[in-house]
């Protein structure tokens, strides 16, 4: 069942800039679905709108089945958890749980018992006494999550949540989420411009570009089959190739490969683990340009002809020299024209 | 095992002779009036009295005109910083946070006041004061000293709602908050130190205000600083200008030993800006 429906949203600011632009997404019961888009991608936006917070210019928002579009954020089932944590600094951990609760005039005994749980189950249990400034970054991240989940909403909205957090901890905390979000399953939106984050947590992710969706699809799928040339340099690492195809052929300065599609100017897709290089007898598609060692792979750039530049990956840099020529293999790739993917080779599937 | 080494103490002349300079001119003349406050017999040369005492103090408080200097002061302070946050706080509020025509005009204006030499306003305001009725009355110091309050009534609680983090308030909408109870629970106690370092600063100035209620009060209203005045210019004897003196510390003792509760450190300069 979809708990939230928005259809066809609209937000103009100002004169002619449309930061989301008549937008479709239906998020099922329980599930958690990730917003991941570059800065200006009108990501924020559309959280925003969902908890109340700015108006949109068009459309409607539905959650439960119930028109929400015209209910001030204190009278939305969202909770919203901010980048900035924005703790009241005036309260201690404990108010600042239970300020919710007190607004809903709920019997002393059951406030208690709420917040108690709810610190318990964000791994703060004993902290309630403390002040917000005596909390580090994770923790006082901690607390906005808690207070957001201790008054049940339907719908968890996270905008950028882990954005302050240095990389370690931004990686132990989206687990956790991940996990009390399993546990509770509640229906979650997240905000992120990370695509790690997005791919590690989201049952789906929607790949927004200037208020547009570029593409919905679960992690897998977004990195293995992505729908337009910008959500394949979005997601992962890819090598993006402008080029013709002329009789079946693609070919880009010292770069070609056979592409099975009509005449004219394509994108060429390639993932780094998929393009195959080997030593070239004569002067080779491309040059070496350098050669990056991670230990458990290593990532050769290269160079075509015109200048363009190429990663590839490989499971050993020994074999590789700065300056060798080699010849391009692609193993697995997709081709692009018009921003709409006309062709994927069967290992690419 | 490491070991520590103390770095071979240094005198530092710098802060010396910086407490040096700021004894003398601070702490000195302080010193001296409050020893004239305890002073019955004080003759040149003698580096200290000859003859300690309440004397004076007893004379002082005698007085029915310190009296009522000391009530008129009071209420007036009161009063003037009362009617100034009543007025003065709406307005920073609206703008801290409304975008309204003329609003950094109306912003700006409120400099006017101390821009030009504050006398020669003084007089001019008098003379329409004067075709009001209002020279010699309380409420006729009352306008002119609340005219004083209103650069720092405005500006500072202006920066103080301007500093309050808007995803705060946010975030209480999301949890539950009306607008008005955001306001109450978030907003105000969020600005609070600030605006009470307003409110302190308002007090003080108005309390040691003199020009204008001088000016304007006279001869109907007397505040201390003015009877100290008059004390300082008429009588020969310091010791009354000097438990006058001692006297107008207390409130500022007062003010300051309510700051130090109230204002957490920084306040006054994130009130200015900083």
């Amino acid at each position: 069942m979809a708990v939230l429906d928005i259809k066809g949203i609209s937000k103009h600011f100002g004169a002619g800039v449309l930061a989301v632009d008549n937008l479709e997404l239906t998020v099922g019961d329980g599930e958690l679905v990730c917003l991941l888009g570059p800065s200006g991608s009108g990501k924020s936006t559309l959280l925003r709108m969902v908890g109340g917070f700015e108006t949109p210019s068009g459309g409607s928002i539905t959650i439960d089945g119930e028109e929400v579009i015209h209910l001030p954020p204190e009278r939305r089932p969202t909770g919203m958890v901010f980048q900035s944590h924005a703790l009241w600094t005036h309260m201690n951990v404990y108010k600042n749980i239970a300020f919710g609760l007190k607004l809903r005039r709920r019997p002393a005994d059951e406030i208690k018992r709420r917040v108690d749980a709810v610190m318990e189950l964000v791994g703060l249990a004993g902290y309630g006494e403390r002040q917000t400034h005596q909390l580090s970054g994770g923790q006082q991240q901690r607390v906005a999550l808690a207070r957001s989940l201790v008054l049940e909403p339907k719908i968890l909205l996270l905008d950028e949540p882990f954005a302050s957090l240095d990389q370690h901890l931004r990686e132990r905390l989206r687990e956790e989420v991940r996990d009390i979000q399993q546990r509770l399953g509640i229906t979650t939106l997240f905000v992120t411009h990370g695509q790690d984050e997005a791919l590690s947590m989201a049952d789906r992710i929607v790949v927004l570009r200037d208020g547009k969706v570029e593409q919905v699809a679960a992690p897998d799928v977004l990195y293995r089959e992505p729908a337009t040339p910008f959500v394949a340099g979005f997601i992962g690492t890819m090598n993006l190739i402008e080029g013709t195809v002329s009789n079946g052929t693609f070919s880009r300065a010292g770069f070609s490969s056979p592409l099975p599609v009509g005449d004219g100017p394509v994108t060429f897709a390639v993932r780094p683990e998929a393009l195959v290089i080997a030593p070239a007898a004569g002067a080779g598609a491309a040059k070496i340009h350098r050669v990056t060692d991670y230990g458990t792979h290593a990532i050769v750039d290269l160079e075509l002809p015109d200048g363009l530049r190429l990663k590839s990956m490989v499971p050993e840099a020994r074999h590789w020299t700065t300056g060798q020529a080699v010849d391009l293999a692609p193993r697995a790739f997709s081709a692009y024209r018009d921003n709409a993917l006309i062709y994927r080779s069967n290992a690419a599937r | 095992m490491a070991e520590t080494f103390a770095p071979p103490r240094r005198i530092d002349w710098v802060g010396i002779s910086f407490a040096v300079v700021l004894t003398l001119v601070i702490i000195f003349p302080l010193i001296v009036v409050g020893t004239w406050a305890f002073t019955n017999v004080w003759r040149y040369p003698a580096i200290i009295p000859q003859e300690f005492g309440l004397r004076f103090w007893s004379q002082t408080l005698a007085r029915p005109d310190v009296w009522s200097a000391i009530t008129t002061s009071i209420s007036l302070a009161c009063v003037v910083t009362l009617l100034s946050a009543i007025i003065c706080l709406p307005a920073a509020f609206a703008f801290a946070r409304l975008e309204f025509p003329g609003r950094s005009l109306l912003f700006f204006s409120f400099l006017a006041g101390q821009a030009f030499p504050k006398f020669g306003l003084l007089v001019a305001i008098a003379g329409i004061f004067l075709g009001l009725n209002l020279i010699g009355t309380f409420w006729g110091v009352v306008l002119i000293q609340l005219v004083g309050t209103l650069l720092f009534m405005i500006w500072i609680p202006v920066a103080a709602f301007q500093g309050v983090d808007r995803r705060m308030e946010e975030a209480a909408r999301d949890v539950g908050a009306s607008p008005l109870r955001v306001f109450w629970s978030i907003t105000l106690p969020q600005a609070g130190p600030t605006i009470a370092a307003a409110v302190l600063l308002t007090f003080v100035n108005t309390f040691y205000e003199t020009e204008g209620a001088w000016l304007i009060g006279a001869p109907g209203i007397r505040t201390m600083p003015v009877l100290m005045i008059s004390f300082i210019n008429n009588q020969p004897v310091i010791q009354y200008g000097a438990v006058l003196s001692v006297i107008l510390w207390i409130p500022s003792f007062f003010a300051l030993l309510f700051a130090r509760r109230v204002i957490s450190g920084g306040s006054f300069a994130r009130g200015f800006g900083a």
